[in-house]
């Protein structure tokens, strides 16, 4: 995988609009945003009502994704171009999930509702209904998922990197800093975790940066890409951004996105935490 | 019903008012308003809290009428804002409760 099979520019969106084959899909946790202006010939995601299991702590599985694919008109010959808010991560959560139920071609729109918007390009409030498809989706292919166990058996044998900000990887907070901080989990980080901050692969327009650029952060921050690796957040949408960055982008295999992240690591019984900037012990 | 788990990690509503759970002798809320260099409030602009290494720790986007608001910890920040009317940074320095500060951009 490269940045030429992953990644779409804005200039390549806006020309592609009305291409056909082509479908548009804005994913964000809050619609309100697709609601208010998208581009043209877009369908919506909710990151929490469509791709999350309505019950159980898990997200939808095969069936229901196909029929919400086939329900939202998307068929698996279209080339399905993704983008979002919040510089993309539920865009690259949704991306991880297409790749995961083994959609052929999927993209991301490079620097998402951010860049677009910042560049004025248009956007609009027209309702867009597409005809029904019968979507079939493949087994899920969790080569590409990380589970607790994956992860504590990762501590001090494989590449595990915690994507959130240093603050909430110290455990001096408990989510992002837009978020109130009331929490039932632990804080810190899982031990031998290198600290490989999300936003250092992103412009601050949204953009990814250069693939010399990517290749030196992780270098610098001792991943080695010899070895499998684990990457994980909070829930597992900024861990997405930096799976998308890796294995798709920079591609390295045996990359995983451990969706459980923090809020469940955190919350289990018997497990090590380390707190502090250090990684920590094995 | 929506689903008893983790609440997700999008920007809330920035106009909204304080929930009324929100402990603000615990809680360290950054505050304000992005303006433009002529005073204006400026909606949809992108606000972002880094910490005091300049690192990125969260970024929202302003309300309607130019507002956003941060969950922080005591200490030093800045907050960066972009917007179509160009970009501008303040320093802060944050303690617990609530910290007012307003952000102007410019070509």
């Amino acid at each position: 995988m490269s940045r030429d099979t992953a990644l779409v520019s804005a200039e390549w969106a806006e020309k592609n609009i009305d291409a056909p084959g082509v479908v548009f899909v804005e994913v964000d946790e809050d619609t309100s945003a697709y609601d208010t202006g998208h581009i043209a010939g877009a369908v919506k995601l909710d990151w929490k009502t469509d791709l999350q299991d309505p019950v159980r702590r898990d997200f939808v599985n095969k069936t229901q994704f196909e029929a919400l694919l086939s329900e939202r008109g998307i068929a698996n010959d279209d080339l399905v171009v993704l983008y979002g808010g919040n510089n993309n991560w539920f865009a690259a959560y949704a991306y991880w999930y297409f790749k995961l139920y083994g959609h052929r071609e999927v993209k991301l729109l490079d620097g998402g509702r951010k860049k677009w918007e910042l560049d004025a390009r248009p956007l609009v409030t027209d309702k867009v209904e597409r005809p029904r498809t019968r979507y079939v989706a493949q087994e899920p292919d969790t080569s590409i998922r990380a589970f607790r166990d994956d992860v504590v058996a990762a501590i001090g044998t494989r590449n595990l990197v915690d994507v959130r900000s240093p603050d909430e990887y110290a455990g001096r907070l408990l989510a992002p800093a837009h978020l109130p901080q009331e929490q039932a989990q632990r804080a810190g980080h899982v031990p031998t975790a290198i600290s490989v901050p999300w936003s250092r692969a992103a412009n601050e327009d949204g953009t990814f940066k250069s693939d010399d650029e990517l290749r030196k952060i992780y270098a610098d921050a001792g991943l080695d890409d010899s070895r499998e690796t684990i990457a994980y957040c909070r829930i597992g949408e900024r861990s997405s951004h930096t799976w998308f960055v890796l294995q798709e982008l920079l591609g390295h295999r045996n990359v995983k996105n451990y969706d459980g992240s923090w809020t469940e690591y955190g919350s289990l019984v018997g497990v090590p935490v380390a707190l502090g900037d250090e990684p920590g012990e094995a | 019903m929506t689903a008893p788990t983790a609440a997700g990690c999008a920007a809330p509503d920035q106009a909204a008012p304080l929930p009324a759970s929100l402990d603000l002798e615990k809680e360290t809320v950054i505050t304000g308003v992005v303006r433009s260099d002529a005073g204006e409030t400026v909606p949809g602009a992108y606000v972002r809290l880094l910490d005091s290494t300049g690192e990125f720790t969260a970024e929202v986007v302003t309300s309607p009428a130019g507002q956003f608001r941060f969950f922080a910890a005591p200490g030093s920040w800045t907050l960066r804002a972009l917007s179509r009317h160009g970009n501008g940074d303040t320093a802060v320095t944050a303690a617990r409760g609530i910290n007012e500060v307003s952000v102007t951009v410019a070509a």
